[in-house]
Formats: structure tokens, C-alpha cells, sequence
């Protein structure tokens, strides 16, 4: 591409989204609940895999054409740590957004408190990851957009910027489209677009105690039957966690004859053949 | 708002006049929410010269189609799509609003559900309609939209309901609904609507977009050989290719197996990939985690061949073999020639 011409004086500010998650890869059965539901505590808390990709997205944009990021989340307090690790990988701010009033919230109380927090800044651009793993919504980041009435343009893969307009690449299932989008825009991240750069040591170290700003929900003006549970309208009617019943399989020996029985029966019952 | 009179919608995904196979399925389930509600079901066709696509959807189940076709809908542009559909649903206010959890639909739908300020469950797996009691109010719901879907690395089933914000929203993982048989000749009501753009300023410009070309068509198989991380390397799957060869079927891989490098993405079977019910699905060296069985357990005939005997994936097998896949897909191969 043509480097000349490109970005813009004074850079860009970013916005990147990121969320603390249980690593539902690793759920086990000392992570279950009698009643079926979920001891999260017996998981390990990680940064969400796709909010790396979208803080990768950013770090991007303030290396190629200057400006800044910060970095943004909403959880318990315990989430300051993917916060320094944001922090550690270049990001220039970090916030933290934690309110008993944002308990129970669901993505429609989520996508406001974020899209409050997001308003601050006034941010050039946002990224999200596409989606957490604890929840595999993908419905957040695409809330936060219509709420901030900006551009949004999900599933990015590639990014270049010129002027007041970003010509994304994304994802769109059955193929992928190439789009020039204004400014203001949101961008749900995947992870195509590529892995978290590693750690600077020097911001590790500098970071590793780094207090966020800390702000609650009416710092950042937030309506309180917008927030929590007053603020969604989904509830959860049941929660069953999956037994796998069966186990009356018919065994089929590994042998010549045995799978040639098997053929036999399936070539017998029209499923092949 | 709450209309308990209001039709059931389906959007009726299209791209280049060409609808996606998702409407049809919804078109199966919506016509059985429907009919416990009394009440209609609708189609929304948005896009540019898509009228002759009506037909289609009323011969799969709908009532009543409601098109808007417009310029600015030619391409899907979410702010201009979330528009044209907010405003629809305000006009008509419908019920229940259903959208494939596609690429297009997950972003639609959360899109119309924020402006809406209503409640939208992800990627469900099962609609129903039922009762809900309020548990701290112990106010009680009577036929509200059951929204079912595996959550939390697919290790648990939640129910969702939205008893209040109505209309009750979800998006339905692809493939998991049947469609009808079709009606031909079956027909309904096209109502045309405007798109009302105009004043709306749209800051995404399409440029261009590259079609996938993809040769693997996993939901259209009747027969997929699935391989997972068992398999061991990519070039053992080519030993899976040959007995999917020999049968006429596909190959499908686990997320380990597409993880590893064995096969590509778009061969990727379960909640994070495709959803499959094929007449014969034979498992190779795959363990069954859950999130994996949710996309393939509804297989009429399941073959599992693992060495490990306590493998979950025998839990939802039909036949077992307990032995080194290496060993026994040749057997197989060789047992189908005859």
C-alpha cells in the first residue's frame, strides 16, 4: 500500500475493551457445582483471548500513525491484573469500571456502563474483542456501536487508516469484504487480525503495581435503571448443565471381522451403500 | 409495547438475491411457535430487487412477507440494516424477532436489540414457549419465548427469557433448526415497506468483497468423517479423506484437531463451528468434548473410534471401537470396498 498520505497529524485515540474471564477451556468437574452451575473461583481468571487481538488492533494504530490507547474494562477489582498487562504491552491508560450497581447486568446493561465509560474519551476509534469465552455473546461490541452511534464494523482482520476514514477488512462468513468506514467507528476484533505483541520487561516492571483509575457508575453518568439488573431484561429461567446420558453403545471389535460386520449392518439398514 | 397478538419474525438472510439457508430453518421452528401462540409468522426481506424471493419464503412457512427494498440495502451495512429494521419493528411490533447467529446476524441483531432497548439471547440452540415466574417479584409470564443455549465452553444449558422488553429476541445457531418440507404453490402476503434512510447518514462504504470458495460443504453430507487431535497429524488425515473417499461423504475436524494444524477452520465441527446431523457421522480419535458434541450428537448413526475406552464421544456413539484409529479406518476402507 501507499505509506504517503496516510493516518493523521496528531494521531489517533483509542479505545480498546477488554474483559477478565473464567477459562472455560478448562472446566473439570471440581469446577461444577452440585446444582450445576459454575464455581468460577476454581477457574483460572485470563485475559478474554479475543480482547488481546483487539488491544492488538490498537497498539497497531498508535505504532503506525501515533496517538494513544486506553485501555477499558468493567468487572471486580481483581481485573486490575489484565489491566497492567495491558499497561505492560504499550497501552497508555487503564481504567477500571466497578459498581455493585453494575452487578447482574446483562450485554444490554453492559454495552450502556461501557459505552458510558467509552464517551469520555472521546476515542477516534474502539475496538472489542468479537467475543468472551465465558459467554460467546458477540453481542457487546456491536451494542456499545449503536449506542455511541459511530460506525461499527465487526469482525476486523485488517486495519489501515487515512485521514477521518479506516479501511477495514472483515470477516463476513461467506467471504471478505473491504469497507471504509468514518470515524468515529467500533471495530469487534478476531483473531486474524493477529497476536498481542509480548510484554515490554520494562513496562512489566514499571506497571506491575500501576493503580487504574478506578470509576463507578456515576462517575460516568450512568442512569441507574440502566445498569445491573435493573437494566436487563433477560433472565436466566434455568440453568442444566450438560450429562451426557447414553453409554449403550454396541461395541464392535477392532478386528477384520468385526468391522466387516459393521459395514455389513450399516450396507443392510441403507446408511451406506 | 408487549403485543401478544404480534407475529413471530424471521429475518430472512440474503446476500447478492441469493437467501441463505438459515431463514428456512427458522421458518420450521417459528411456524411451530406460532401456532402455540395463535398468531402469524413473518418474513423480513431487506435488500435491493428481492421480491422475487418472496415466493420462496411462503412456500418454507411464512405468512406474510415484509420486504423493504432499497438502494441503500443493496449490501448489508449494519447502521443502515439496524435502521430499516428498527423502524419496522416499531411500526408492525411483532412478538418474537429470530435471526441466524451468522456473521450478518450477530451483528444485526445485537445492533436492533440495543436501539431497542430490549433482550437478545446469543446463538440459542432450542426455542420453546412456556411459562416464567419472576423469582423475586414472584410475578408470573405466561407463554414467553424460551431461548436455549449452551453456555460457558458449552458446559452448561441456560434458559433465557426476556418476560418484559418485548419483542423477545435471540439468535439461532445455524443448522440446528429443520426446515419444513416445502409447500409448492404455497402462498401469502407481501407487504411493502419503506426503508426510511432518508435524513440517516451511513458512514460505511462497501468496496469490494471476495467470495469464499469453499469446497467443503459439511451441512449438505449425509455421511462426514470427523477427525480430532487423536489423529495425531495432518498427514494422517489424509487417511480420513480416503474413507470419506470411499463413502461419498465430507471431513469434519474438532476444534483440537483444527487448533493443531490437522485441517482448516471452515471443517471445524461444534458450538464454535459448524452444527451437523448427517445419516452416518464416524469419529476418529476424537475425545468429545462437550462443546463438540453439541454440534454433531444429533447424527442419525455415530461410529467413534478412539483408544481410550472412557472417551465422552462413546457416551453419544452408536457403535465403538476401541482401538488405534491407524489400524482400523483401513480395515474399514478395505471392508466398503469389499
Amino acid at each position: 500500500m501507499n505509506e504517503k498520505n496516510k493516518g493523521r497529524e496528531g494521531g489517533y485515540t483509542c479505545v480498546v475493551c477488554i474483559k477478565q474471564v473464567p477459562d472455560t477451556g478448562k472446566v473439570t468437574g471440581e469446577a461444577m457445582k452440585a446444582d450445576g452451575t459454575i464455581n468460577r473461583a476454581a477457574l483460572p481468571a485470563i485475559f478474554n483471548p479475543e480482547d488481546r487481538n483487539a488491544l492488538e488492533a490498537a497498539l497497531s494504530v498508535k505504532e503506525r500513525f501515533g496517538g494513544k490507547v486506553v485501555a477499558i474494562t468493567m468487572g471486580l477489582p481483581a481485573a486490575k491484573a489484565i489491566l497492567r498487562e495491558a499497561l505492560a504491552c504499550g497501552a497508555d491508560e487503564a481504567v477500571l469500571v466497578t459498581d455493585r450497581k453494575a452487578a447482574g447486568s446483562d450485554t444490554l446493561a453492559t454495552s450502556y456502563i461501557l459505552s458510558q465509560a467509552v464517551r469520555k474519551f472521546n476515542p477516534d476509534l474502539v475496538f472489542c474483542g468479537r467475543q468472551a469465552i465465558d459467554g460467546d455473546t458477540a453481542q457487546t461490541g456491536p451494542q456499545i456501536g449503536e449506542k455511541l452511534d459511530c460506525a461499527v464494523v465487526a469482525y476486523l482482520e485488517k486495519l489501515d487508516l487515512d485521514g477521518d476514514v479506516a479501511i477495514a477488512v472483515r470477516d463476513i462468513g461467506t467471504g471478505v469484504e473491504t469497507c471504509r468506514a468514518t470515524l468515529p467507528a467500533l471495530f469487534t476484533v478476531t483473531e486474524k487480525f493477529g497476536e498481542l505483541r509480548p510484554f515490554e520487561m520494562r513496562r512489566v516492571m514499571k506497571y506491575k503495581a500501576a493503580e487504574p483509575t478506578v470509576l463507578d457508575c456515576a462517575a460516568i453518568g450512568c442512569e441507574d435503571d440502566r445498569c445491573g439488573f435493573a437494566g436487563s431484561p433477560t433472565s436466566v429461567n434455568k440453568i442444566e448443565s450438560v450429562v451426557l446420558a447414553g453409554g449403550d453403545f454396541k461395541e464392535v471389535p477392532a478386528t477384520d471381522e468385526g468391522i466387516a460386520g459393521l459395514v455389513a449392518e450399516l450396507v443392510k439398514d441403507h446408511t451406506i451403500g | 409495547m408487549k403485543n401478544t397478538k404480534g407475529e413471530v419474525w424471521v429475518f430472512a438472510e440474503q446476500e447478492e438475491g441469493k437467501l441463505s439457508d438459515v431463514p428456512f430453518e427458522l421458518l420450521g421452528k417459528a411456524r411451530e411457535l406460532a401456532g402455540k401462540l395463535g398468531v402469524k409468522v413473518g418474513a423480513v426481506l431487506m435488500g435491493e430487487g428481492v421480491e422475487p424471493l418472496s415466493g420462496a419464503l411462503f412456500e418454507a412457512g411464512a405468512d406474510v412477507v415484509h420486504m423493504i427494498d432499497d438502494a441503500a440495502l443493496k449490501v448489508y451495512r449494519n447502521k443502515a440494516y439496524r435502521h430499516a429494521m428498527v423502524e419496522l419493528v416499531k411500526e408492525v411490533n411483532p412478538q418474537i424477532v429470530i435471526f441466524g447467529a451468522t456473521h450478518m446476524g450477530r451483528d444485526l441483531g445485537p445492533s436492533v436489540a440495543s436501539a431497542l432497548r430490549c433482550g437478545l439471547t446469543a446463538d440459542c440452540t432450542d426455542l420453546q414457549i412456556g411459562g416464567y415466574e419472576d423469582k423475586k417479584t414472584k410475578e408470573t409470564f405466561e407463554n414467553v419465548l424460551h431461548q436455549i443455549r449452551p453456555a460457558f465452553g458449552g458446559n452448561i444449558i441456560a434458559t433465557i427469557v426476556n418476560a418484559r422488553n418485548w419483542p423477545q429476541m435471540a439468535t439461532v445457531r445455524e443448522g440446528v433448526m429443520k426446515p419444513l418440507p416445502r409447500v409448492s404453490g404455497r402462498k401469502g402476503e407481501l407487504v411493502k415497506h419503506g426503508a426510511r434512510l432518508e435524513g440517516v447518514e451511513i458512514p460505511v462504504e462497501v468496496v469490494d468483497i471476495v467470495r469464499k470458495t469453499s469446497s467443503v460443504n459439511l451441512k449438505g453430507s449425509r455421511i462426514i468423517v470427523c477427525g480430532g487431535a487423536g489423529v495425531g497429524s495432518k498427514e494422517n488425515f489424509k487417511l480420513l479423506h480416503d474413507l470419506a473417499a470411499v463413502l461419498g461423504g465430507a471431513v469434519g475436524g474438532s476444534r483440537a484437531a483444527v487448533d493443531l494444524g490437522y485441517c482448516e477452520h471452515e471443517r471445524q465441527i461444534g458450538q464454535t463451528g459448524v452444527t451437523v446431523r448427517p445419516a452416518l457421522m464416524i469419529s476418529c480419535g476424537v475425545s468429545g468434548a462437550v462443546q463438540h458434541l453439541a454440534g454433531m450428537q444429533d447424527s442419525a448413526k455415530i461410529i467413534a473410534i478412539n483408544t481410550d475406552k472412557d472417551a465422552p464421544i462413546f457416551k453419544v456413539a452408536h457403535y465403538g471401537i476401541v482401538g488405534d484409529l491407524n489400524v482400523v479406518v483401513p480395515k474399514l476402507i478395505k471392508a466398503i470396498k469389499g
